[in-house]
């Protein structure tokens, strides 16, 4: 046994021609917060439809839990949540009905079953709404009720495949509160997908993928750190000490811009306490400006993440996902 | 055991899903109803006697319960197209429990859905005339299971072939319907042209309703209502294996088609 949950190795997907998965390799440890960040087409839900045994790989292997995704489906579903980019619910029956279904299908016993979905619908707040049908949620209802469904059978690894697309602000919020709760409480496994910046960097570690291949993977401070380093502005009382006392304690170069000043440092949050502390001249402002992974993904592919809805992109979503309306 | 739950949850869903689902159940219960009603008593004063004691409404009176059975079940058969395209499809199909015990439990629901929709149009036989005996009934049931697997299962093979709404449609016109106005619902199926009778006779829904109205009204396999395959006049029990045959093959397709989709 491996101290891996998800273990992949020259992972291959090809849909005729194109090369969705092109020979991707990595690990994810127990009790982490994996993300997969690239543009839409970039092989992301196909990686997670191998490894969830809802497509075959071409080639290479992949486990789960300990388990082949595919000489072991059955075992590996018993093992993972998911929550799928496109909605998965029963219209017509109600909260409770589809987490029952689902209860029934993954085998979990009738004496815990009825405390267990209180206990995932009370956390997605939708126990008051539990006898109404689904068609009358609203969308971020829906994506909770699909949260709590994929919670009811104690995954190890729960799958979220887009967990937040399409949903306003506040919900995103809300279901992110849920899913590091979940991890802090359960020690779940989470293996996530999304393109959203924000949502990459409450990851443990990333990994970016581009064209089927992963591009860089690590923790996003040190894949930020491939960027370059933080910027400090700062506004002083007298800008011209300010800058001479910089220079000389920490040996780094000042720029003035009139207003204020602007220098890099490696690692600004931990700069920024012991300078405010040390620097004798009184400080009207001051602003810390790290590289985004924005910044990290336009260095290592050149491109925006926002203007990839390329040909690509088409090609793959409709083989790679079952239909995207 | 894993086979079983699997059943079981699926076919519990469909049940559930139909129960709550108040449109489709009127409207699967009024569309045969206008046909009976209105063909039959619009019909019934020229056309006069089919048979000794038997006039139009009380003729297509068991064609149309075989149709509400065929139709129900085929169309809660296909539903699997629904459930691909509203995403539910999905839930099932990463869900630790087999690709046939999937097939099964849909085939099981859809059956289950179509039996109880063709006993409540079953209730109406006192208002047009036909007179049911308990031994009757007990006959007719085995008779609607039958049609009723067949045609659940060939919807669910459909269904693992059909990857869009259009072509939902054309197999809803192109296949049903004509399996149903081919099949003897609405008139005798022998002394057609040539060409219609091979139709009919190559409708496996044909040997599903002939031997339903032959329980139900108590006619013989040699009278003007029963029917004749190259010259050889089919019995009810050469009826049941039609469509047996039919059912058993559709069923073993349906289980192979599901677990061999992605």
């Amino acid at each position: 046994m491996s101290d891996y949950i998800i273990e992949v190795e020259n992972l291959e997907k090809r849909f005729g021609k194109l090369v969705a998965v092109d020979k991707v390799s990595f690990s994810v440890k127990p009790g982490e917060i994996f993300g997969f960040l690239g543009p839409n087409g970039a092989g992301k839900t196909t990686t997670i439809n191998i490894l969830c045994t809802l497509l075959k790989p071409t080639s290479g292997k992949a486990v789960v839990s300990g388990f082949d995704v595919v000489r072991q489906q059955n075992q590996v579903r018993q093992q993972i949540g998911l929550v799928f980019q496109d909605p998965s619910l029963d219209d017509k029956l109600s909260g409770i009905q589809n987490l029952r279904f689902h209860a029934m299908v993954y085998n979990v016993p009738a004496p815990v079953r009825e405390q267990r979905m209180e206990q995932v619908l009370r956390m997605v707040e939708l126990w008051d709404r539990r006898n109404s049908q689904v068609e009358t949620y609203s969308g971020g209802m829906k994506r909770r009720l699909e949260l709590a469904r994929g919670l009811l059978h104690y995954p190890r690894v729960l799958f979220l495949d887009e967990p937040t697309l399409g949903l306003d602000p506040q919900t995103r919020f809300r279901i992110w509160e849920y899913i590091l709760e979940l991890c802090r409480q359960e020690g779940t496994t989470i293996f996530l997908t999304t393109h959203y910046m924000d949502e990459a960097e409450k990851a443990s570690r990333i990994a970016i993928i581009d064209k089927g291949k992963i591009v860089a993977l690590d923790t996003p401070k040190k894949l930020k750190r491939i960027v370059g380093q933080d910027i400090i502005s700062l506004k002083t009382e007298d800008n011209d000490k300010a800058a001479e006392e910089i220079k000389l304690r920490y040996q780094i170069e000042v720029t003035s811009d009139g207003s204020g000043l602007t220098f890099a440092v490696d690692n600004g949050e931990e700069f920024l306490p012991c300078f405010i502390k040390e620097l004798s001249t009184k400080i009207v402002s001051v602003n810390l400006r790290r590289p985004s992974l924005d910044d990290v993904f336009l260095k290592l592919t050149g491109r925006e993440i926002r203007d990839m809805e390329s040909d690509d992109y088409k090609s793959i979503a409709h083989h790679g996902r079952f239909r995207r309306h | 055991m894993n086979h079983l739950r699997g059943v079981y949850a699926i076919w519990y869903r469909d049940i559930l899903r139909f129960w709550h689902d108040k449109m489709r159940m009127t409207g699967s219960i009024i569309f045969p109803l206008i046909f009976l009603f209105i063909f039959g008593s619009g019909l019934s004063g020229s056309m006069g006697f089919l048979a000794p004691g038997v006039d139009f409404t009380q003729f297509i009176f068991p064609g149309i319960i075989g149709m509400t059975v065929l139709m129900n079940s085929f169309m809660s058969g296909v539903s699997v197209v629904w459930d691909r395209e509203f995403g539910f499809l999905k839930e099932v199909l990463v869900a630790p429990i087999s690709r046939t015990s999937v097939a099964v439990g849909k085939t099981l629901g859809s059956t289950t859905i179509a039996m109880l929709q063709g006993a409540i149009i079953l209730l109406f036989a006192p208002i047009i005339g036909v007179s049911l005996s308990a031994s009757t009934l007990l006959a007719l049931i085995p008779l609607m299971l039958l049609l009723a697997v067949s045609m659940s299962s060939l919807g669910v093979l459909l269904a693992t072939r059909i990857r869009s709404m259009q072509a939902f449609q054309v197999v809803m016109q192109m296949l049903m319907f004509p399996m149903i106005f081919l099949s003897g619902v609405f008139f005798p199926v022998e002394g057609l042209p040539a060409w219609m009778n091979v139709l009919v006779k190559i409708n496996p829904a044909t040997y599903g309703i002939a031997p339903i109205r032959q329980v139900m009204l108590g006619t013989t396999a040699d009278s003007p209502l029963g029917i004749s395959v190259l010259g050889h006049t089919m019995s009810l029990w050469d009826n049941v294996a039609v469509v047996a045959v039919f059912g058993i093959v559709m069923t073993f397709l349906a289980m192979w088609s599901f677990g061999h989709q992605e």
